[in-house]
């Protein structure tokens, strides 16, 4: 489904503040995976995940979507393949547009947005059938603004806009980060939910040792730019987070003093 | 203020009316800073002008005056999107570059009737007793033009008010919007902004320009200098427009931009007939300053007021 091959990423090549971030990358993702993704600050995690939606673009690897080379294609020709939800909750909406017109939009995602009317009755229905769905009472404020509501209605509406369009590829970036502790629960239960209901193959990052067991059928460990642990299966059942925090000490070869990562 | 004087600013005020149209669709859907206005103002009323001069039809003149307004601004965009040239710069770069072309569209005139033996800018063009779009409507005397003109302009601003709540209202319109507000959830929707950010910019300029065109027609004449201060006159309307008439949907918000300029206007006539003004000397020179200070205070007032409403806000 995803295949990423030795993949080279570097911010601001040639200065003083160079950043080698992905150092030769290399990991096969198959058809309904959901993949969690663990790893210090600066290891990498956000940066995969932009290469693979486009948003930043590989100095050399390949990326291949469904046997498809798309390392060199801009976000928007990816679109189709990809969904994703940000971590900042304002990012992955537009504020100033109406709740129904922020649907409409990734109800076209991967299309061509032409000169027919963006939204209808019979798309207004389906629109507040799917929130609906969320339990927030948001089917009866189609015609509010986005900006009105909380961080957490807006990731669950983000959620729910990345399933509008059946892609198979869901990519998940630190989306509940932002959140109180209670939304977050709600919205990795959404997350489960919708990724189980629509079989999406997933790569959600998380800084959480506890949700990258919780959640998914494989964790993958990053470090300066490369794949250190890669666990799944029956090995992944039997997993602890004490295990997952020893795996990590090992690679990182001193003992975890700070707070980079979240034991609950 | 005689009937007249105040059917000539309101006249005044409904060309502004489509620059403002235009303004906003740059500075407030695309949030793209455009000084492209000032030189895609008299862009558009210079081709206009040559036309007519030359004796094209003058409806086919208004076209070409327009689209050499998104013409315009389709460079300035492109020197954004593709060359990666700061929204202003490339705006004020275009804005210098039009200046030229401009006297020389102006200059070009004479030359091709036959009138100058060699082909030099000009600053300005008559049009006196040329053939307009208003010439069939109008009386032999004039005598009806103070009522013909305002009324057929405004149905210009209807009818491109109209145009464009259907533009935006459509997925290339929403496009539009969302590539203004949030770029990285615009592309990782699938839409091109880059080539959105264009098209918009051309449609901004091309509303600008036909207010160009109309302006001309209705003044007798092309100028070099009709151009400045055009993209703060527009500002200025679209800002009085949201603080005199504050509005959610978006048909509302573009009409309160089209209010904005008539209200804008007259203010200017009340301003320039203010006997009190006009005793400390404050005159048609002065029109720029007061322009300047009613953007000031149409620009902190709406924020002074903003503070006695409270924030609406949602949780789960």
């Amino acid at each position: 489904m995803i295949k990423v091959e030795d993949v080279e990423l570097t911010f601001n090549q040639g200065t003083p503040i160079e950043n080698h971030v992905l150092r030769g990358l290399n990991l096969n993702i198959e058809d309904g995976e959901f993949v969690t993704i663990i790893g210090s600050n600066g290891a990498g995690k956000s940066s995969l995940l932009n290469v693979i939606s486009g948003d930043l673009i590989a100095d050399s690897g390949y990326i291949l979507i469904n046997d498809r080379d798309v390392t060199h294609f801009p976000a928007w020709k990816r679109a189709g393949m990809v969904a994703r939800v940000f971590q900042d909750p304002m990012v992955g909406t537009c504020e100033n547009l109406t709740i129904e017109e922020n649907l409409a939009l990734a109800y076209n995602r991967g299309k061509s947005f032409n000169f027919r009317a963006a939204l209808n009755r019979k798309r207004r229905l389906l629109f507040k059938d799917k929130l609906t769905m969320l339990n927030l009472g948001l089917e009866n404020r189609l015609s509010d603004m986005m900006g009105l509501l909380s961080g957490g209605q807006r990731q669950a509406v983000s959620l729910l806009m990345s399933t509008l369009q059946p892609s198979k590829i869901l990519l998940l970036d630190e989306h509940t980060a932002a959140l109180d502790p209670k939304t977050a629960q709600f919205v990795l239960e959404l997350t489960n939910k919708i990724v189980s209901k629509n079989q999406l193959t997933t790569m959600m990052v998380t800084h959480s040792m506890k949700q990258a067991l919780d959640y998914g059928t494989r964790t993958v460990m990053l470090h300066q730019g490369k794949v250190v642990f890669d666990v799944s299966g029956e090995e992944r059942k039997k997993l602890t987070v004490t295990d997952l925090l020893n795996q990590f000490e090992k690679v990182r070869k001193e003992p975890i003093t700070d707070d980079v990562l979240l034991l609950d | 203020m005689s009937f007249e004087f105040f059917l000539g600013s309101l006249e005044i005020g409904l060309i502004y009316a489509l620059v403002s149209l235009g303004v906003f669709i740059s500075f407030r859907l695309l949030d793209f800073p455009d000084l492209t206005a000032d030189g895609s103002f008299p862009l558009g009323g210079a081709i206009c002008g040559l036309c007519i001069y030359i004796g094209v039809n003058p409806w086919l003149a208004t076209l070409y005056g327009t689209l050499g307004g998104c013409f315009a601004g389709m460079i300035t965009g492109w020197l954004y999107v593709r060359l990666h040239i700061l929204q202003l710069l490339a705006s004020i770069i275009v804005m210098i570059g039009l200046y030229s072309i401009n006297l020389r569209i102006l200059g070009a005139a004479p030359y091709i009737m036959g009138e100058t033996p060699n082909m030099a800018g000009s600053p300005n063009l008559p049009l006196l007793n040329l053939k307009t779009i208003f010439t069939p409507f109008l009386n032999e005397d004039f005598s009806n033009q103070y009522i013909v003109q305002p009324l057929i302009i405004l149905l210009f601003v209807i009818l491109f008010w109209l145009l464009l709540n259907m533009f935006l209202s459509t997925r290339k319109g929403l496009a539009l919007r969302a590539t203004g507000t949030n770029p990285r959830m615009a592309s990782a929707q699938g839409i091109k902004t880059g080539g959105v950010t264009i098209l918009g910019m051309a449609i901004s300029n091309g509303l600008i320009a036909l207010g160009g065109c109309l302006f001309v027609q209705t003044q007798g004449g092309a100028d070099i200098t009709i151009g400045v201060g055009t993209i703060v006159i527009g500002l200025a309307s679209i800002i009085i427009g949201e603080s005199v008439f504050p509005a959610k949907k978006l048909a509302f918000i573009t009409l309160s931009v089209i209010v904005g300029s008539i209200l804008y206007r007259l203010f200017i006539a009340i301003a320039l007939g203010n006997e009190f003004l006009q005793m400390i000397g404050i005159g048609t020179e002065d029109l720029n300053l007061i322009t300047a200070v009613l953007v000031v205070l149409a620009l902190v007032l709406p924020k002074q007021i903003k503070k006695w409403i409270p924030k609406r806000g949602g949780k789960i």
